[in-house]
């Protein structure tokens, strides 16, 4: 069922307490900012939540941990010059990390919208982040297993949206946004705009809107200066 | 008089700059490339139009161009750096799992990775010092180091202490086992692989000066 709903507020209020949330975004772009503020003011907490990395500066997800909301994180890249949030949590044993290499990350969430129950990747063989997991030779290279990465909700950024919700991008943004829309139950798209179901050249629509539940128009003005 | 030829070719160790222009140099006209972070940045500034070069950057692009600057400037286009960037012609975008399949799928010709460590039989360690307050953070260095076909390390041969960064086995964690094919550095180029390794050319010393400071049996080139 998809909803377009007027507000970021009214579009994260159903996220319950101890829920996976997949934040879409690499650095800041294809970040969506507004929709993880409105995450910050629903109150809402005990999450795991899955992003590339663990905050930066003193927004968005750098906030959501500094309040304690955060139970766990899994991602690839935490430490940042100007992550010290995760870092004062992390070195408190406040923050559980699962530290994933960025491609079994990918690979884990987008396995988990194509309903495949795991993949044996070469990725991590021989590495401290393969310990405790199966291994077998295959294709002439060790590989390890990896399990698919599930999420209650999927907060991304897209360019437009039409009136079927299907999405398309911009550049480097759109990062995670397609993979992270398949794995969630509930996939939360914030736009730039919203266009007439009709005006998307059905061959170039990105992600379609099957896999989308609430769109909600964010006015990206100053998009532009959030540089990372 | 020795009878071998010498493969000194430089009178003086090589500075960054050089060594990038020296690994640019030696990148296969036409290939798909992935330069990590940091040095091996350097060297987009030394490769040229005939080489034909398409430079791949893991957030999902093909096609880089270079570090934007004034107008150019674009939040939504940025490299794995997080640099801003610019897309030449022929550029394409692509979500994180196809870009990452570019890689695994062994697809991009070579990476050019920084390293901590290089061992004999071409481990890399890259990611972490394994110092126990240190925040791990992999990002996709194993994902390179793992699915490149061809992965050239450029760091300095030793540590500020003097000790050789190319090891028998590495000390440090690992990012990727037997991935590294060769490596550069200020001191000497050095080819790896399951037969070990063989010195190609060495700057402002000798095969046997190498030899001396790095802790393992090396070979020279032909």
């Amino acid at each position: 069922m998809l909803n377009f709903i007027d507000t970021v507020g009214e579009a994260v209020a159903g996220i319950q307490d101890g829920s996976t949330v997949m934040i879409g975004g690499f650095g800041n772009a294809g970040q969506p900012f507004e929709l993880i503020d409105a995450l910050m003011d629903c109150g809402a907490k005990d999450l795991t939540v899955v992003n590339n990395n663990a905050g930066q500066g003193d927004q968005g997800l750098a906030l959501l941990i500094k309040e304690g909301r955060v139970r766990k994180m899994i991602c690839s890249f935490p430490r940042q010059s100007d992550s010290w949030h995760f870092d004062a949590k992390f070195h408190a044993g406040e923050i559980e990390l699962e530290l994933v290499p960025q491609g079994n990350l990918a690979e884990r969430i987008r396995a988990a919208g194509a309903g495949i129950g795991g993949f044996f990747t070469p990725t991590g063989y021989g590495t401290t982040l393969a310990e405790g997991k199966e291994t077998r030779f295959l294709d002439g290279k060790w590989q390890v297993f990896e399990t698919p990465i599930h999420a209650d909700v999927a907060l991304i950024k897209a360019l437009k949206a039409d009136g079927k919700g299907n999405l398309v991008y911009r550049k480097t943004a759109r990062n995670f946004g397609p993979i992270m829309a398949a794995a969630a139950k509930h996939t939360i798209v914030q736009v730039s705009e919203i266009v007439p179901t009709g005006s998307l050249d059905p061959e170039n629509v990105v992600t379609p809107g099957i896999y989308v539940n609430s769109v909600v128009r964010v006015d990206s003005a100053g998009a532009k200066e959030k540089v990372a | 008089m020795s009878t071998q030829t010498s493969i000194q070719t430089s009178e003086k160790p090589l500075g960054r700059d050089e060594l990038a222009q020296l690994v640019a140099r030696d990148i296969a006209p036409g290939s798909f490339v992935n330069l990590g972070i940091g040095q091996p940045t350097l060297v987009s500034n030394y490769l040229t139009e005939e080489q034909n070069i398409t430079l791949h950057t893991e957030n999902g692009m093909l096609g880089m161009g270079p570090a934007a600057e004034g107008e150019e400037i674009d939040g939504d286009l940025i490299n794995a750096g997080k640099i801003p960037v610019t897309e030449l012609p022929g550029a394409s975008y692509f979500h994180h799992a196809d870009s990452f399949a570019i890689m695994r799928g062994g697809h991009l010709d070579i990476c050019v990775l920084g390293a901590f460590q290089v061992s004999a039989t071409g481990d890399l360690a890259n990611w972490h010092t394994g110092a126990p307050d240190a925040i791990p953070a992999v990002g996709g260095a194993m994902d390179l180091a793992t699915g490149a076909k061809d992965v050239f390390v450029m760091m300095t041969l030793l540590t500020r202490e003097g000790v050789s960064k190319l090891v028998e086995k590495c000390s440090y964690p690992l990012t990727g086992v037997g991935c590294v094919t060769r490596v550069y550095t200020d001191k000497a180029v050095f080819l790896t692989g399951p037969d070990g390794v063989t010195v190609r050319e060495t700057f402002g010393c000798t095969f046997e000066e190498i030899q001396e400071l790095v802790p393992l049996p090396l070979k020279k080139a032909e």
